[in-house]
């Protein structure tokens, strides 16, 4: 506050002599109008992109659309050789590493959470916060090539072989051992959204009113018991923050692709290589030697658009209803 | 009983954290150890060799994603002011809702579909992959975390600045370009550093849209080099000494990223105080 007053003070004596009498003061007021038309219209402008985004890509994959119709969601053969297209594995890919991711995610990112708001001290809460944060920062590129040179030899040479020794029996985890595959893309994805969901999840736990604890604890309960309402009173916002954390992992393109294996088939194992949407594109689009090969893969753009824009749109509804919610509580 | 459950699952709060910190670490520690033995010369002032060769560089990469990310910093920051001026002074209605929820949207479109886009309406009418292209990317990118930040650091100028300004017979357009984005320009800042870190290392949307080229570009309208591309390209080729150099390349793009997070950190934490 005191830094600004003295500098809006200098300009506004600038100002005051710049604008003198009353025919000034006129042009100014239609300066005003046009100013501010300008702002709405650039602001109309990006609200024009999102549809124009909509638009072009659905017609630039015309010809994919019309040829295949529904089946291009349903049927599994990507085969570009005999100009076949189907969708299917490349989505089955994407929510299952997606899942894998927040199977992992979820857990630990509530549990640093609780650590955050409940445990540490004070002082060590926005060190540790950055740090993790950090991990939102470092480029998807970086994560896989972390991912290829780093943890794809150590899941080849000691998780895999460890589960399928220990729970080979199950579908999930039979084949051989290559490392690379849907469970390794699963835990890039969770590193890479754990930093999300919990963000989100501290600022819900911060924002539930502190006496709900305290009155727990005044009852007897235990730390943990008196955490448990705590979470309850937060439990959209946390949703909220999940739900953020799989559109990030559905969209995620580079990490995955480095380690998925890029093989378009759907396999029962979680050790097999698969393929997402968004890999497919990044592997193939530049090699899309005719158009209706290049008009599948910006249909599965478009797919994925509307994919992301949905978890999207229900993670924004639910972490406003819940900052709404805890308002109208305290 | 109650008290055994309680300290199970603190420890297990407390094993997470230090799990998630492992990890951050262990990430770092081998981008450091690996990059730093990787870096040379060479590496910043050569240009590629040929397949096969040892040696070369990545001047042409490091310069071509410095140029791209300029051209998208001068597209996006104009046009992400003045929306959030709106959305901050103006916006009120219909337009400004649905604006605000198509900025969240943007934020939420993966990068890639955003490649795709743009190559849709600039690549496929130019008939080449461009600089242009790949810059344009960048900026769709930057524009929600810009007007974001931006519109957030507009409403927090005290309401009483700018009715000093108004009652000193200051018109409005003024008032908010210098007085408003004046007093707000910190804030501003670190959100164009911020989203600047972001978009230095998206590989995605340039994949197809800028491609990449084993050359110096003197032009805007062809194929240019960048960073990340260059790392993913030499990641998963099968040479050793291509390894080493996209090791390199991590090291200097995750230094830059943490450089300019940690320090938009360090100032604005400083203000808040």
């Amino acid at each position: 506050m005191d830094k600004i007053s003295p500098l809006a003070e200098t300009q506004a004596i600038n100002l005051e002599s710049n604008f003198q009498g009353k025919k000034r003061w006129l042009m100014t007021s239609a300066a005003d109008n046009g100013f501010r038309q300008l702002t709405k219209i650039l602001a109309i402008l990006l609200l024009g992109l999102v549809i124009t985004l909509l638009i072009s890509m659905i017609y630039s994959s015309r010809l994919s659309i019309s040829q295949f119709g529904f089946s291009f969601v349903f049927s599994s053969t990507w085969d570009p050789v005999k100009e076949v297209f189907g969708a299917l594995p490349f989505i089955y890919g994407t929510l299952v590493s997606s899942l894998i991711a927040l199977a992992f995610a979820v857990p630990i990112s509530l549990g640093v959470a609780v650590f955050l708001t409940e445990q540490c001290p004070i002082k060590l809460r926005p060190v540790i916060l950055t740090l993790v944060e950090l991990l939102a920062a470092i480029p998807s590129v970086a994560y896989g090539l972390w991912g290829i040179f780093v943890l794809v030899p150590f899941m080849r040479e000691v998780v895999n072989p460890v589960l399928g020794k220990t729970l080979g029996f199950l579908p999930l985890f039979q084949g051989p051992a290559y490392g690379i595959g849907l469970l390794t893309s699963g835990l890039i994805l969770a590193v890479m959204i754990v930093p999300i969901t919990t963000a989100i999840s501290v600022s819900s736990l911060t924002a539930v009113d502190p006496t709900q604890r305290e009155a727990a604890l005044a009852l007897g309960a235990t730390r943990w018991e008196a955490t448990q309402i705590m979470l309850l009173n937060a439990r959209s916002g946390i949703l909220g923050g999940v739900i953020l954390g799989l559109g990030r992992a559905l969209g995620e393109t580079m990490a995955v692709t480095m380690v998925i294996g890029n093989r378009p088939e759907i396999a029962a194992s979680l050790l097999a290589p698969a393929y997402t949407m968004a890999s497919v594109i990044a592997n193939e689009f530049a090699e899309a030697t005719y158009d209706l090969y290049l008009h599948a893969l910006i249909e599965i753009g478009v797919l994925l658009f509307i994919l992301t824009f949905i978890v999207q749109g229900l993670a924004q509804l639910l972490i406003r209803q819940i900052t709404k919610g805890t308002k109208s509580n305290a | 009983m109650r008290k055994f459950i309680d300290k199970l699952v603190f420890g297990l709060c407390s094993l997470s954290t230090v799990l998630v910190l492992g990890i951050l670490f262990l990430i770092l520690i081998y981008i450091l150890l690996n990059g730093i033995t990787s870096v040379n010369l060479d590496f910043f002032t050569q240009l590629p060799k040929p397949v096969g060769e040892e040696g070369g560089g990545m001047a042409n990469a490091i310069l071509g994603s410095a140029i791209m990310v300029v051209i998208a910093t001068i597209i996006s920051v104009p046009v992400s002011l003045a929306a959030a001026i709106y959305l901050a002074e103006f916006g009120r209605g219909k337009i400004a809702v649905i604006t605000r929820f198509m900025v969240d949207v943007l934020a939420g479109v993966p990068s890639i579909v955003i490649g795709i886009f743009i190559y849709t309406i600039v690549v496929l009418p130019m008939q080449r992959f461009s600089a242009i292209a790949g810059a344009l990317a960048l900026a769709m990118i930057m524009v929600p975390t810009l007007v974001r930040a931006t519109e957030e650091a507009i409403r927090l100028v005290p309401q009483t600045v700018k009715e000093a300004g108004l009652a000193l017979g200051a018109p409005y357009w003024r008032v908010i370009i210098e007085i408003v984005l004046v007093s707000a320009h910190k804030a501003i800042i670190s959100g164009i550093l911020l989203a600047i870190a972001r978009v230095a290392g998206e590989t995605a949307p340039l994949l197809f849209t800028a491609l990449g080229n084993r050359f110096f570009v003197k032009v805007l309208d062809r194929p240019i080099a960048s960073l990340p591309v260059q790392i993913y390209t030499y990641a998963v080729s099968p040479y050793d000494d291509w390894h080493r150099q996209a090791w390199a390349a991590t090291f200097l793009l995750v230094m830059f990223v943490l450089l300019i997070n940690l320090s938009v950190r360090y100032v604005t934490r400083n203000k808040s105080s």
